[in-house]
């Protein structure tokens, strides 16, 4: 494999982490936008979970008003640019662009959202400004799309705002666990940037939320409370050797990743263990960070991935190779990992059995378990009243976000259980307006 | 292999694509390179009193990433001496004895018709084409269109011309006049050989947003200017079609306006012009487009057996009939073919509001449905379809019945008063004014509006709506 040599310095960092969805030239953005048929009732419209005017904000840009486009994107969505970016686009609104239909180039929605909005952001021009102060204050938990987007959309709505964030930067994990080729951290943060700009809420950094009194003292000075605290750490595997050195969560790594940069070493042969995005990421990943052999290895079939068939198709593209229908069973190693002893398994009747004897050491220096996160149920058993589901999930009002606590509001992977930015930035203007409902008395 | 040669007027072209004047025949060297690169033959570049011109003379008009799709100019006639441009024409002349050389003119008093008329000629030009279509600047000065406008003038000066004019004499047409046959009869009363049509039309192509003028811009102002380009196509074909079907022209047309590939020029011959003209392309595109228009050609001719272009010239005109020749019971509706369709329903809104509301949508699928008994039969629908033969006209009469308006009216079976019962909108179908309000509103509001749940709650109270 290497086809990726190890980087040194952010130049090389950069060169390997290539944005698969560059910015758009002014040129480019008029060609691409000239073949929007602005179709009625448009099928984008619908695929996208923010529902942003599709066809109206690619005419703006036809037409040269560019801010009037990335007013349209911000109305529907406050991560519009980050959206443009990493949303996948090719199950969402560009999966539904009619061209598809025509065996045609679907629209590039995303390219072209991403240069409306990154114009504005550059201009620093003034969309949106704070609506007049209604007087009443919401605490926000959580610096990431959720908390962000509601803390934007409250602050229209008159709100004072107070975000607690128990990271050093906001967008969470759009800034610590998107793939770095997807967006830069620069971009990331110029959006967050332009929003406080606009919105002008206080964000309180390294303000983690961790207990009943610092709870208590949130529902003792603000009207309402909105979680958007996203997911945990990534699941144990409970496995033996799990807690050698080299064994790491995948959105631990990727964590390091988007902050350390060439910084972070990966070993030689990395096995990535899971078969859901978040693993093709890590896979892919690795493989960009200049590990010689990447090994996918998942639990049933190929076909069976919960990935997105693109984001398998980026890993394979450099270089990743799958390893399907095998449970690991240790982790094996001498202090530092040394391998994987898997076992294969056969699925019967869409059940994964075991296949008895069949067990084999997969020789490696690293292992990423991309196993899924965990809820953040400890936290949420903190507030009284909030019930969550079977699955570790804030049961909430699907209009209005109110949870089983009436002070307290969710959205983004909280309540959804891991989703899209796209999701939780949908999901968390709808609730600040839930807020708005009940805090107003309508 | 068919044969494209011509001969207009006397004037004989190995092609019939000549370049009109313009700034691709402002030079001996342009014209031969044109010629080298398969031009049949060149009308060089207004020759007269030599002018100045100013500095930013272009505009364009651009639709969606489509560059000039029209073009106009504020240029005025050669600015170079008539000696250089007299001994480029001889050198061009000794080099391409076949090809076709016409000397375009304007001046003013008759001596300098006179003396200008044989300077070209002793040069060795194959032809004349006298300006009378320049819009701007020249006409001011009494030239240009100007004279085209006056029939009695055009004709005073054509006759100047043939006093010593010993070869073919083209008069060019300006389609700034409401009727382009009024000139083209004086070209002919005064004794010309052929017209040549159009010339540019007078034009603003914009308006910079910032600087509050026109473009193009001179040191902050501009001036109205000739449009010419693929946006003209249309205009210059009606105008060649009435002259080709006067019965007091009968002269030789040269079709001129918006001809950039053979297609172009096939549909000006096929209404009359028996050589065609072109600018904008070869500003734009260079000499190179001329391989394009001569392959294109051939091969239209060699598909329909022609084996000269005069086998089409005209042959579409018996065809172009005055509207109330044009026979009412013929009937087509629209016909959507589900297989093609991708459901962008283009058809569905361009119908419900800018036709007859003759398409539905359906549940369930994205391919709307033609209401037949309201379809008129407008082609809206088929035109504005993204994808090819989705949408088509289907003829609906038996075929065997033939009506017109004239012959309605010589019946006396025309509507006559306001309220006649003979209105043909009269038991059409129209929906109530009222059924629109609030219609599909959810499918044309915003897209968040949309996302977040039905219409009224949608309406005021978003923060945007608040802030906005
Ligand atoms: C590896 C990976 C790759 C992904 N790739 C994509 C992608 O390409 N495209 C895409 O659209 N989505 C992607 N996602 C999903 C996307 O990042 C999430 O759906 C989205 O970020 C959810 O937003 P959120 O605001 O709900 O949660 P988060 O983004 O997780 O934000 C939660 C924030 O709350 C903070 N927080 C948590 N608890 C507390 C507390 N107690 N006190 C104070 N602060 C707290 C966290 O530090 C964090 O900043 C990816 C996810 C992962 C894990
Ligand atoms: C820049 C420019 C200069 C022109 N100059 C002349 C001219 O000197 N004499 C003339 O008869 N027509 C002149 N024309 C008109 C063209 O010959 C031609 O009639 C017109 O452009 C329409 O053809 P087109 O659509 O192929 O451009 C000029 C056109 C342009 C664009
Ligand atoms: S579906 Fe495609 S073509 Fe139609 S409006 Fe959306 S982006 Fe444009
Ligand atoms: S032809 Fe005209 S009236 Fe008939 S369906 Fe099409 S748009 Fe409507
Ligand atoms: S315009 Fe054509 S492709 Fe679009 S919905 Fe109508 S029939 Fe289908």
């Amino acid at each position: 494999m290497a086809e990726y040599p190890t980087p040194t310095t952010e130049q090389e960092f950069a060169a390997n982490f290539a944005q698969i969805k560059p910015l758009m030239s002014n040129t480019e953005a008029l060609y691409e936008s000239s073949r929007c048929l602005f179709c009625f009732d448009a099928p984008c419209i619908k695929a996208c979970p923010s529902g942003i005017d599709i066809p109206q904000f690619i005419r703006q840009i036809n037409s040269g008003n560019t801010t009037g486009a990335a007013k349209t994107i911000y109305e529907a969505n406050y991560f519009g640019n980050a959206c443009g970016k990493v949303c996948p686009t090719e199950v969402l609104c560009e999966g539904a662009c009619v061209y598809n239909l025509n065996e045609q180039k679907p629209i590039e929605i995303g390219r072209l959202q991403s240069h409306a909005t990154r114009k504005v952001i550059d201009s620093g021009k003034q969309l949106f400004a704070p609506g007049a102060a209604n007087g009443r204050k919401v605490a926000v938990i959580g610096a990431g799309p959720a908390g962000i987007s509601a803390a934007c959309e409250l602050r229209a709505l008159g709100y004072e705002v107070d975000v607690f964030e128990a990271r050093a930067q906001p967008s969470g994990l759009t800034l610590y666990g998107v793939a770095p080729y997807k967006i830069t951290n620069a971009e990331t943060l110029a959006e967050m940037d332009y929003l406080q700009m606009q919105f002008g809420y206080r964000v309180h950094y390294n303000q983690r939320i961790g207990s009943r009194e610092e709870l208590a003292a949130l529902e003792e000075a603000y009207d309402a409370i909105f979680l958007g605290i996203g997911l945990g750490a990534t699941n144990a595997l409970l496995l033996p050797g799990e807690e050698r050195q080299n064994c790491v969560g995948a959105v631990e790594f990727i964590e390091q990743l988007r902050i350390g940069h060439e910084q972070v070493q990966v070993g030689r042969k990395v096995v990535v263990l899971g078969g859901g995005n978040t693993a093709m990421d890590a896979a892919s990943e690795s493989a960009r960070m200049g590990a010689q052999d990447v090994v996918l290895a998942y639990r049933r079939g190929k076909d069976e991935m919960g990935a997105y068939e693109f984001e398998y198709d980026l890993a394979k593209a450099v270089g990743v190779k799958g390893l399907f229908n095998v449970a690991p069973v240790e982790i094996v190693g001498n202090g530092k990992v040394e391998g994987v002893r898997f076992i294969r398994t056969a699925t019967v009747d869409g059940q994964v059995q075991v296949v008895p004897g069949s067990e084999f050491v997969e020789p490696c220096d690293m292992v990423i378990k991309a196993t899924g996160q965990a809820k953040q149920t400890h936290f949420l058993h903190l507030i009284p009243g909030l019930q969550l589901d079977g699955k570790g999930r804030i049961v909430a009002d699907a209009r209005t976000g109110q949870t089983t606590n009436p002070k307290y509001f969710a959205s983004g992977d909280a309540l959804n259980g891991g989703a899209e930015v796209v999701n939780a930035a949908a999901e968390a203007k709808q609730t600040a307006r839930g807020i708005h409902a009940f805090l107003s008395g309508n | 292999m068919p044969d494209l040669s011509i001969n207009f007027a006397g004037i004989k072209s190995p092609n019939p694509f000549w370049l009109a004047s313009a700034p691709p025949t402002n030079s001996g060297y342009q014209v031969m390179k044109a010629f080298d690169a398969g031009w049949g033959g060149a009308v060089w570049k207004t020759l007269g009193v030599p002018v100045v011109n100013v500095s930013s003379r272009y505009g364009g008009v651009n639709y969606r990433d489509k560059r000039l799709i029209g073009f106009n100019n504020i240029e005025l006639i050669s600015d170079r001496p008539l000696a250089d441009n007299l001994r480029e024409i001889e050198e061009v002349k000794k080099r391409f004895p076949n090809h076709a050389v016409i000397a375009s003119l304007m001046v003013q008093s008759r001596q300098e018709w006179h003396d200008i008329v044989r300077d070209v000629q002793n040069a060795g030009s194959d032809g004349i084409e006298l300006n009378f279509g320049c819009p701007h600047g020249m006409c001011e000065r009494g030239m240009g269109s100007a004279v085209g406008q006056e029939p009695e003038v055009l004709r005073t000066i054509v006759e100047w011309v043939m006093e010593v004019a010993r070869i073919p004499v083209i008069v060019k047409l300006t389609p700034n006049i409401s009727d382009i046959t009024e000139p083209a009869r004086a070209a002919r009363a005064g004794g010309a050989d052929a017209i040549s049509l159009i010339n540019t039309i007078q034009s603003i192509v914009g308006v910079d947003l910032d600087r509050f003028a026109p473009y193009p811009i001179v040191d902050g102002q501009g001036s109205n200017g000739g449009y010419c380009g693929p946006a003209v196509k249309p205009i210059a074909l009606n105008m060649v079609k009435n002259c080709a079907q006067d019965p007091d022209v009968r002269l030789p047309i040269s079709g001129i306006g918006g001809i950039e590939n053979w297609r172009d020029a096939a549909e000006h011959i096929l209404l009359g012009a028996s050589s065609v003209q072109v600018c904008t392309a070869a500003m734009h595109f260079g000499f190179g487009i001329i391989r394009e228009m001569t392959a294109g050609l051939e091969q239209y001719m060699t598909e329909k057996g022609f084996n000269t272009i005069y086998d089409f010239v005209g042959k579409a005109l018996p065809n172009v009939r005055h509207w109330e020749d044009l026979n009412l019971k013929y009937k087509v509706t629209a016909s959507i073919n589900e297989d093609k369709c991708i459901g962008c329903q283009l058809c569905y809104t361009a119908c419900e509001d800018g036709a007859h509301q003759a398409i539905r949508l359906q549940e369930g699928t994205r391919t709307p449905a033609i209401i037949e008994e309201n379809c008129v039969g407008c082609n809206l629908c088929s035109l504005v379809c993204p994808v090819e033969e989705c949408i088509t006209m289907e003829r609906r009469d038996d075929g065997t019945q033939h009506l017109t308006w004239k012959e309605r009216t010589e019946a006396n079976d025309i509507p006559v008063t306001f309220n006649d019962e003979r209105a043909g909108g009269l038991h059409h179908w129209v929906p109530e004014p009222s059924a629109a309000l609030g219609k599909e509103r959810h499918k044309t509001l915003p897209g968040k509006a949309r996302a977040l749940g039905s219409p009224e709650d949608a309406v005021a109270k978003t923060a945007s709506d608040v802030v906005s």
